[in-house]
């Protein structure tokens, strides 16, 4: 056991040591987190401000007579659109969804390949793909759209998926993993007969659980936000996503839209906080080696 | 390097990892290297989107180098942005990793430390006008104003002296989301019973584990989140645009992807724009080299 100097409280089952250092070192965190917390804070706040608060100049922080008004605004400005609100959350959803599963499975058996099996080229392969990371993405919007049109795909809600699939970002990252998985374990599991998928699925893929996770995390947010790909490839306005049904609510110039468009960008943070937390929570549940003697 | 090329029923070994890596090599082939293979060509040419492309050979370099003054600046300013942003954010990230790590209710401090990465866009823009307005109604200059430490508000966004520090500054308070995730992800990486068998060996305390277990368990994850700070370090625009507009006023923060972006989506000067991006990719490559050296992690 820890000896540790300071106070120790104990309260029914809750035992409390309190010490100096640990006391600092919440502070310093907490000063750190305040600042970091503010862009959330922000949001939330804002979306509980009255129409009066919102225009105010200089701007407000914090919200001083909350309410709901601007979720009611919001209901009402997209009620009189021709395509419901519902709708362009799924659209995100779906888009989000499908884009965090494909770049999963396709970085973390590609991942796995490079890795742990017979794949030529082994290190070129890998140096060509870090190389990408460093290259500047500025310029790789008119390829990709070429290919997108090319492909027929413009339109398609695929055209919003497929492009971020294979990212250098998210292979590197579950790579990195990759490479603490032991060799014996799987050659273990080889000499027992079991199949390379199911090797896969049963000892790889559980390892790099906190990894896997930490990627849902970065896709989903980089999927959730992004308003530059629907804004290129899609032209119906039924098939668009959150981000752009958002800047249209906030271009309805009314000063009511305000409001609206506050709720909104509330709402759409939503999601990805309740992502994150279900993520992180698991990266610190799993721990990678609990099955592994 | 191979212990298992023992045929399998079926399937060559060889075939299985063709197999299972194609999905990602086509996708990547298509969206990311064609991209880059396309922009190295076009660098070579004068490719502007409307004439007949030319093939010039490394006139457009010269230029670069010995014609353009504002490249010269950009060159630096992404020097010294990337310099003092980079190894302060990645220093900082994986501290406030390690330190959370062992708090109780790291998840709340987890999310809130994470969420400039969450909300990016319009509520972080409020949030640096917020502290940076350049009228006396910004925080800081509002607060410099009533200790009586200046007495005209200070142009944030606009002093030429200011701007690059500025936007290091918030880059810094923004940025260092995803390192964090990533160190907090390879901190659970690490087998606890290293602790154990270091305990027996005299590794005690918790710097002397940081220092011989977890930095040494931690390479993979140390050199992932040095090469992605070096490329988000060098490859810095959208901050920089958001908060100072863009061009900056006298080019005070312009920085390479600035001068991309200028040349191509402004002049349509493709040919240009792909040299300054060759010239950058360069220079991040020289520099995530060094700490592939530094972090390799086949001397294990």
């Amino acid at each position: 056991m820890k000896v540790t100097k300071g106070l120790h409280l104990r309260l029914g089952r809750f035992h409390l040591t309190i010490s100096a250092s640990r006391v600092f070192v919440y502070l310093l965190v907490l000063l750190m987190v305040a600042f970091t917390a503010l862009p959330l804070i922000y949001v939330i706040s804002t979306a509980f401000k009255p129409l009066d608060e919102l225009l105010r100049f200089p701007p407000i922080f914090f919200v001083r007579n909350p309410t709901l008004d601007n979720f009611r605004d919001l209901l009402f400005a997209t009620s009189s659109s021709s395509v419901p609100f519902l709708r362009y959350v799924m659209n995100s959803v779906f888009v989000a969804a499908v884009t965090v599963f494909l770049t999963i499975l396709v970085s973390s058996i590609g991942a796995y390949s490079l890795v742990k099996l017979d794949l030529p080229f082994k290190g070129l392969i890998f140096n060509v793909i870090v190389a990408t990371l460093m290259f500047p993405t500025t310029l790789a919007t008119i390829p990709n759209y070429m290919v997108i049109n090319s492909l027929g795909l413009m339109n398609t809600y695929m055209s919003l998926i497929i492009p971020k699939v294979a990212g250098a970002f998210g292979f590197f990252f579950v790579k990195q993993f990759c490479d603490q998985l032991p060799d014996a374990l799987l050659e273990a599991a080889r000499l027992d007969g079991a199949s390379e998928w199911k090797i896969f699925s049963r000892i790889v893929f559980p390892f790099m659980k906190p990894a896997c996770s930490t990627l849902v995390v970065f896709t989903f947010i980089s999927s959730w936000n992004d308003s530059f790909a629907p804004l290129v490839y899609i032209t119906d306005d039924a098939m668009r996503t959150l981000p752009l049904a958002l800047q249209s609510i906030g271009s309805g110039a009314t000063l009511a839209r305000a409001g609206a468009m506050a709720a909104a960008t509330f709402l759409s943070t939503v999601p990805t906080i309740i992502i994150y937390t279900l993520m992180q929570r698991r990266v610190i549940a799993t721990m990678a080696y609990s099955g592994i003697k | 390097m191979n212990a298992v090329t023992k045929k399998r029923k079926g399937m060559s070994s060889r075939g299985l990892a063709i197999l299972f890596f194609l999905p990602f090599f086509i996708l990547f082939c298509l969206f990311v290297l064609a991209p880059v293979v396309q922009s190295i060509f076009y660098s070579f040419t004068n490719y502007d989107l409307l004439n007949r492309m030319d093939f010039v050979g490394f006139n457009n370099y010269k230029q670069l180098f010995l014609n353009d003054e504002i490249f010269l600046l950009a060159l630096k300013n992404t020097m010294i942005f990337a310099c003092i942003a980079g190894p302060v954010s990645y220093i900082m990230s994986f501290v406030m990793a390690w330190v959370l790590n062992d708090l109780k209710g790291r998840t709340i401090f987890a999310l809130a430390f994470y969420a400039p990465s969450i909300t990016s866009g319009t509520a972080m823009g409020v949030i640096w006008l917020y502290f940076f307005s350049s009228d006396s109604y910004g925080l800081i200059n509002n607060a410099l104003m009533k200790l009586g430490l200046i007495s005209s508000p200070i142009l944030w966004s606009q002093d030429v002296e200011l701007i690059l520090p500025v936007c290091i500054f918030i880059q810094i308070w923004m940025g260092m989301g995803t390192g964090f995730l990533v160190f907090m992800a390879g901190l659970q990486n690490v087998n606890p019973e290293l602790y154990e068998a270091g305990a027996i060996d005299g590794i005690k305390g918790r710097f002397a584990e940081l220092f011989y277990i977890t930095l040494p368990q931690m390479k993979p994850q140390l050199l992932f989140g040095a090469i992605n700070t070096i490329a988000g370090s060098f490859g810095v625009f959208d901050i920089i645009s958001s908060f100072a507009g863009f061009p900056t006023s006298n080019y005070a923060a312009h920085t390479l992807v600035a001068h991309v972006y200028d040349y191509a989506f402004v002049r349509y000067e493709m040919g240009y724009a792909a040299a300054v991006s060759v010239v950058l990719f360069l220079i991040t490559f020289l520099f995530g080299k060094l700490v592939m050296f530094m972090l390799s992690s086949k001397d294990e």
